[in-house]
């Protein structure tokens, strides 16, 4: 009797401990980057690290603006979202109201297998296939043009469409078990009515699944943003403002290009730039616990 | 009666029908005139196949895989199985209110106009004109009228199937098929969807599967006894109550199984 409570207790302080270890991640990782990214940034000035676009860590005078580099994460992001919410969730969709079984199957599978790819294979792919495209694009758009720096094809619009596949299998595997999870009482009630079996999946189900589908894109977001390794490879990693066919840099791709040679100033301030990139992904999972506590009040 | 006032009398007909699922057979040669303006109940024990019937009547069943249907049902002399029959207009022709009440997660005029929108109504006065009339034609326009915007989950059950028989009334059905539509409800709703029935006989052919006898007893005209597939007997409600022809109707209304 007593053996088994003695077993009862030390396995309930296993699991809280490893409980506490998530929790202690968290807090350290903040606390980290807090105390590292706020006296940079007061050293630089915070309106002149966030708001001016010069970035010339190693000049006599150096300058760490980082604007572009957050404007360049922003809009790569949002541009891959926009290209990949859509066929993400028509892939939804058609696996979840149209697929036969085998078919389901199959496309599940192969989602499946995009979400477990490494980053660094997607970006390897994009430098092989994607980058010589956009080089052939760059050279016949700016023929002539004397202004344009030649990326040799690594540059945002790369990036983008790189980024809008690697969000696919999140898009479209948590949407799919959100339109899967609607009821099919609504989807009888709706061709009962004589409604055709695309009005149903349009009006009715999408809509019942809105904030599963939300939840889908919210975390596509927040895999956009994260994302460093297959942009580095693509995006060629200059800081410039974001325009398709230029260089750029992100929030991500900056740390990595740095952090292995910066010192003193420059190096504090890159954690100025984790922590920049750790706000906008905490405001990502805001939007996301919101999302999904309206979920459970509906 | 005379013949051709009997075909009058005949909304739907059912001529030597068979359903089969994969290999099973879940209906056994049915043949069944249903009446116009009248209410005929759907009764026998569970797995007896009149929900499947009921299905038929408006091709739910083509939803579900694996289903072999032959024989003939009619709607006016149509044949509904009919290459040419569009099952959009059937479903229209023919509404179906079902056995747990399911709004969609809309507002309450959302879920009535959404039968008309489909079927290309857009005007808005027209439509608030049909979520009106069929909110009163389901008895509900009262208690819903001022809250028209409100989702209509934040109903109660009772007022919820109400409202689904309004959404199935707003496409102007002829008939009305309903599935246990108060077996999920508390008996005050129970009596109000039982009133509501004896209203809409009069515009419309109402078809009931009930497992509730005495709800067949109170609300329809003529009933129909189904035994693992088989139309048992089928008559004028009260005809089988009283005088029962087949020994299997006897045992079933005197409650010897079911």
């Amino acid at each position: 009797m007593k053996r088994r409570k003695v077993i009862e207790q030390t396995a309930k302080t296993i699991f809280t401990i490893c409980a506490a270890i998530a929790i202690l991640a968290v807090a350290s990782i903040t606390f980290y980057l807090v105390a590292k990214g706020i006296p940079a940034a007061r050293e630089v000035g915070i309106g002149k690290l966030l708001f001016t676009t010069s970035w010339r860590p190693t000049a006599e005078e150096p300058s760490y603006g980082i604007f572009f580099i957050i404007l360049s994460s922003l809009v790569s992001t949002f541009a891959s979202i926009i290209i990949g919410v859509p066929i993400g969730l028509c892939t939804a969709v058609f696996l979840s109201e149209i697929a036969d079984r085998i078919t389901r199957s199959v496309v599940s599978s192969a989602v499946e297998l995009l979400a477990a790819i490494p980053s660094v294979i997607y970006g390897l792919i994009g430098m092989m296939v994607l980058s010589p495209l956009m080089y052939r694009l760059e050279k016949a758009i700016f023929a002539g043009n004397e202004t344009h720096q030649f990326t040799g094809g690594a540059n945002l619009l790369a990036a983008v469409i790189v980024l809008a596949i690697m969000i696919l299998p999140t898009v479209i595997s948590v949407s799919a078990s959100s339109l899967q999870a609607v009821n099919d009482s609504l989807r009888y009630a709706s061709l009962a009515l004589g409604a055709t079996k695309m009005q149903t999946i349009w009006k009715v189900v999408v809509p019942a699944a809105k904030s599963g589908l939300l939840t889908g894109v919210v975390l596509g977001v927040g895999r956009a943003l994260g994302e460093a390794m297959a942009i580095n490879m693509v995006a060629g990693g200059a800081v410039n403002i974001p325009l398709p066919f230029n260089s750029v840099r992100t929030l991500t791709t900056q740390i990595v290009s740095e952090m292995g040679y910066a010192e003193g100033l420059h190096r504090r301030v890159l954690f100025t730039v984790g922590l920049v990139l750790y706000i906008f992904i905490m405001i990502v999972n805001f939007i996301l616990l919101k999302a999904r506590r309206r979920e459970l009040n509906e | 009666m005379d013949n051709k006032h009997m075909a009058d009398e005949v909304k739907m007909s059912v001529k030597n029908l068979d359903l089969y699922y994969g290999q099973k057979q879940a209906l056994k040669n049915i043949n069944m005139d249903i009446h116009r303006n009248a209410i005929t109940a759907l009764i026998g024990p569970s797995g007896c196949g009149k929900s499947t019937f009921l299905k038929t009547l408006n091709r739910m069943n083509d939803l579900i895989d694996n289903v072999r249907i032959t024989g003939q049902v009619t709607l006016d002399g149509e044949d509904i199985f009919d290459r040419n029959m569009d099952v959009t207009m059937l479903r229209k022709r023919v509404g179906m209110v079902f056995q747990q009440p399911n709004p969609f997660p809309m507002s309450v005029y959302d879920n009535i106009a959404y039968g008309p929108r489909v079927h290309g109504i857009k005007n808005k006065a027209k439509l608030d004109e049909i979520v009106e009339e069929s909110l009163r034609g389901a008895a509900i326009w009262d208690e819903v009228k001022d809250n028209l915007k409100k989702s209509a989950l934040r109903l109660s059950g009772g007022q919820q199937q109400r409202i689904c028989i309004a959404r199935a009334l707003a496409t102007k059905p002829e008939v009305i098929l309903m599935d246990e539509p108060t077996s999920a409800l508390d008996p005050i709703s129970t009596t109000k969807i039982e009133d509501l029935m004896e209203e809409l006989k009069r515009q419309y052919t109402v078809v009931v599967v009930t497992h509730n006898m005495q709800q067949a007893v109170r609300v329809s005209d003529y009933t129909a006894f189904f035994l693992v597939g088989d139309m048992v007997e089928y008559g004028e409600t009260k005809e089988l109550f009283t005088y029962p022809k087949d020994k299997r109707t006897e045992d079933y209304i005197t409650g010897r199984f079911g």
